[in-house]
């Protein structure tokens, strides 16, 4: 099988997994990074969504090669900028989570919007989650706490 | 393959002295046990499985106190999303006198002192969790602090009425002394455990009644929640098992020679439910398992098509069923009414797409089986791992993980979910995950059955209701489970008549009857069960009523009700709060009503709703809550968000359909959820009440169907008796 050489959150990983393997089970099974989730396989949940070169994308479609030379971002790693620790620090303010399966889709999915787009409105916030579901029903937690990061963003921006 | 995660397994300990004594030597820690009278296995024993042997099995712990003063409380409830980890550790630290920044958590392993104190039973389920524990752990609590009064009290030689505790210490004011929990813990523990205990009064809460943020966030936004689908052990093997694509079929032949070809896979084997697939990682076992030719024997499933179900059921609910309830006679008062109503109903087959699939990790040994899954039924899930194991039952143990929601599925009552991942162990005899693709999950049956109503109602001069005739149409969910005996009595089963059989407004002449037709699709309790489909027919009818006599939809149902009733109380509330016959709304928009008693909760709510080319949207739902005292209300509006958008996505979009015996839905392309840009504002307020809590799992669930359908009657003059909506034409 190839090997492929991988940079998830700031650290190279060399894999060595079939080309078709998707993103998302290099992620949870090769390097052990399970806050990632499978949800549906196909791009129609979101609970798979990391970001490459800071853009979120579902993991669980991309393939392993498209993922090489890029930098790949998980929850894991999410806490090692201070957009991403915003975004948490809003996610614990509003106490979003229920069960918490997706939150981890959300929440990249989130600091992605924020990151193009720091005071987004509700209508850019509705397009940007739509692609994430939730089953629990914390849709309008998680709009809560986008406007919360946002405001924190504004407030103390480094 | 490269291990991600451990879980570390809890050490099997053979008495509960045992276990204190190590406790103690090893934690310096206090474990208080509680015992309640059980009804203790009876749903073990009809489903001719060997009751729990309670003397074999770990000690009856909820709190552990270790010398640093860290508190743990084990949770006897599968935490699924509604905050049982935080509200049962409330009612524990509440009369504890506990730091709740010091308290954690642990997931209770299976033994009898963690039963449900009603059911009998180790399960999550029925909106019980806060009603069956809020004596329980209260007691729990309030003898571990006496122990540790009492043990504080013999060191510093001073009654043990003069001393009081707060915020995990024991103070003796007089003296001005005072010790943490921890450097007491030891002698408390070898103490007699209190024989009665007084508990608070609401007054004087500390925790009850507020706001607290869930202990469980930190890990959930963090991705160091463990659901089942992140156990690792090692030299595991990754499972998927190609099933029937009709119920009930059977595996004639397979070929697996190019599934074999695929780089990782480790072996095909056929099992009972089908053929599995084993292989190093996920990737490769769903690559093999499209390899695979397999010829099935389908058997009789293969001519069910819910089409022709449905003019089935609908033929049968013209016709009487077994009595449910009788009271005056409804067809004498029919055949001389002036102003009546017959309307039929239809609701399908409903998965539960729980975000986190079905998954199960199995670890078979010769004298051993650990289980490591997100189940919420661990008593009879236990039973049938050791049954199918062919080992002791003190030799499995199940660990539950966080699970990725539940909504009922992982209460399998024929632990369907368990039983096959030992199957498939045995008989690959190594550590496997078997995981469920969202394919296999939304097709794997035990799903809300499809019903069908049909209602005959009349009113007087004063428009009010003089008979209502109501035959329901849908399987049985206990019939064929452990849980027959206890749900249906004279041919009823309770959960299928639920929210029709015992109506709250005064109708003098109401007959309920039932049919329950069998097939081969497994059918389960999701999110509100029966309730799921009668308040949408009752109140929906209620609605048809309050129209025929020209009154207004609130009025007419306040004027039915008791005045001082839980329902009337709710139904004001809500639409006080939303302004009704008040609030001027946007062009195109209007309110529709329901109100809905479920798992002794009472909840109403208010849709604001409008139809946009033929589509419904609903803008902003208003609840209005009794469910007694309330732990955590936090949790209670969480709950009821939640309840609401659950229904909503049944309501507009859910739909499992059958043709030649296969599911025609396979993931969330086309059994769809509400996304995002759905999500109506929701409003919660709670009435304040002195009652014992009751459920709120469920009960937001029920009242928004009824309540949205009744707001597109009001806007388009259409009646909406089936679901989901988005099949209904309205432009």
């Amino acid at each position: 099988m190839p090997q492929y050489t991988l940079n998830v959150n700031r650290k190279d990983h060399v894999v060595d997994v079939a080309a078709d393997t998707p993103l998302l089970w290099v992620l949870r099974e090769t390097l052990g990074l399970t806050g990632t989730k499978y949800g549906c396989g196909m791009a129609q949940c979101g609970a798979c969504t990391v970001h490459l070169d800071g853009r979120a994308i579902r993991s669980c479609v991309t393939p392993v090669s498209m993922a090489v030379g890029k930098q790949v971002t998980t929850i894991e790693g999410l806490a090692e900028t201070h957009l991403g620790k915003t975004v948490q620090g809003a996610w614990q303010e509003v106490d979003v989570p229920q069960c918490g399966y997706c939150q981890s889709g959300q929440i990249m999915a989130a600091t992605a919007l924020l990151k193009e787009n720091p005071s987004p409105s509700e209508a850019q916030i509705a397009a940007a989650m739509e692609g994430i579901l939730c089953r629990c029903g914390t849709y309008n937690r998680i709009r809560s706490a986008i406007q919360t990061a946002a405001e924190d963003l504004k407030g103390g921006a480094k | 393959m490269k291990q991600a995660k451990m879980t570390p397994s809890t050490t099997a300990v053979p008495s509960r002295r045992k276990f204190l004594k190590d406790s103690v030597a090893l934690m310096g820690g206090l474990v208080i046990g509680f015992y309640l009278p059980m009804k203790s296995g009876r749903a073990l024993a009809e489903a001719g499985l060997e009751p729990p042997k309670p003397q074999v099995y770990p000690p009856n712990a909820f709190i552990r106190i270790a010398a640093d003063d860290t508190i743990t409380v084990v949770v006897n409830k599968s935490e699924m999303g509604q905050g049982v980890y935080t509200s049962l550790p409330m009612l524990v630290a509440e009369e504890l006198e506990a730091d709740w920044n010091r308290i954690r958590v642990e997931s209770a392993p299976v033994a009898q002192v963690y039963n449900h104190t009603t059911f009998g039973m180790q399960i999550t389920g029925g909106s019980s969790s806060i009603p069956s524990s809020w004596e329980q752990l209260r007691r729990v609590g309030a003898s571990a602090r006496i122990l540790l009064i009492r043990a504080a009290a013999a060191q510093w030689g001073v009654p043990e009425a003069e001393c009081h505790a707060e915020n995990s210490r024991v103070i003796h004011a007089a003296s001005g002394r005072s010790v943490g929990f921890g450097a007491v813990a030891d002698a408390a523990a070898k103490l007699e455990l209190p024989k009665e205990v007084t508990l608070k009064s609401p007054k004087d809460f500390k925790l009850i009644g507020k706001p607290i943020k869930r202990l469980d966030t930190p890990e959930k936004i963090t991705g160091r929640a463990q659901f089942g689908l992140d156990v690792y052990i090692p030299d595991m093997l990754t499972v998927l098992v190609a099933r029937s694509p009709v119920f009930g079929g059977k595996v004639k032949r397979f070929d697996a020679t190019e599934a074999k070809k695929v780089p990782g896979v480790q072996g095909v084997y056929q099992v009972p439910t089908g053929v599995a697939v084993a292989a190093t990682g996920f990737w490769p076992a769903k690559t093999a398992r499209e390899l695979l030719e397999i010829e099935w024997e389908e058997g009789p499933g293969a001519s069910i098509s819910t089409a022709k179900m449905r003019e089935d059921y609908r033929a049968l609910a013209k016709t009487p069923g077994l009595t449910a309830r009788k009271e005056g006679d409804a067809a004498a008062a029919l055949k001389g009414a002036q102003k009546v109503i017959s309307a039929e109903y239809e609701v399908p087959y409903l998965a539960h797409a729980a975000m986190e699939p079905l998954n199960v990790v199995v670890d078979l040994k010769a004298d051993a089986c650990t289980i490591w899954t997100g189940t919420q039924s661990q008593t009879l899930d236990h039973a049938m791992a050791a049954k199918t194991a062919g080992l002791k039952p003190e030799q499995v143990k199940i660990h539950t993980t966080y699970l990725g929601g539940g909504f009922g599925r992982r209460a399998n009552p024929v632990s369907d979910f368990v039983i096959e991942a030992v199957q498939v162990a045995k008989v690959i005899g190594k550590p496997m995950k078997l995981v469920w693709t969202r394919e296999d999950d939304t097709r794997g049956g035990h799903y809300r059955p499809m019903w069908a109503d049909h209602i005959e109602a009349a009113i007087g001069a004063d428009g009010k209701p003089t008979a209502w005739k109501h035959t329901i149409v849908g399987q049985s969910i206990a019939a064929g489970t452990p849980f027959e005996p206890f749900m249906i009595k004279d041919g009823i089963d309770a959960m299928s008549v639920e929210g029709a059989a015992h109506l709250p407004y005064r109708i003098p002449n109401l007959e309920v009857g039932l049919h329950s037709p069998k097939n081969q699709v497994p059918v389960q309790w999701w999110r509100s069960v029966g309730h799921s489909h009668t308040a949408f027919v009752v109140e929906t009818m209620m609605d048809e009523l309050a129209h025929l006599a020209g009154q207004d939809p609130v009025q007419y149902r306040l004027s039915l009700l008791e005045p001082s009733s839980r329902y009337a109380g709710v139904l004001k509330l809500a639409a006080e709060k939303a302004g009704w016959g008040k609030t001027v709304l946007p062009a195109g928009h209007a309110y529709g009503v329901a109100v809905h008693l479920s798992f002794d909760s009472y909840v109403a709510e208010v849709a604001e709703v409008s139809v946009d080319n033929g589509k419904v949207r609903v803008h902003k739902v208003v609840c209005a809550v009794d469910c007694g005292m309330v732990v955590n209300p936090d949790g209670v509006r969480q709950q009821v968000e939640g309840g609401v958008v659950y229904g909503l996505a049944a309501a507009l979009h859910g739909e499992i359909t059958l043709e030649q015996g296969r599911v025609m839905q396979s993931n969330f392309h086309d059994y769809i959820a509400l996304r995002f840009s759905e999500m109506p504002k929701v409003e919660v307020h709670i009435l304040p009440s002195e009652a014992p809590p009751t459920g709120i799992g469920e009960p937001g669930t029920p009242p928004i169907a009824p309540a949205v359908a009744n707001a597109v009657f009001k806007l388009t003059g259409k009646r909406l008796r089936s679901m989901p909506f988005d099949r209904i034409t309205l432009a």
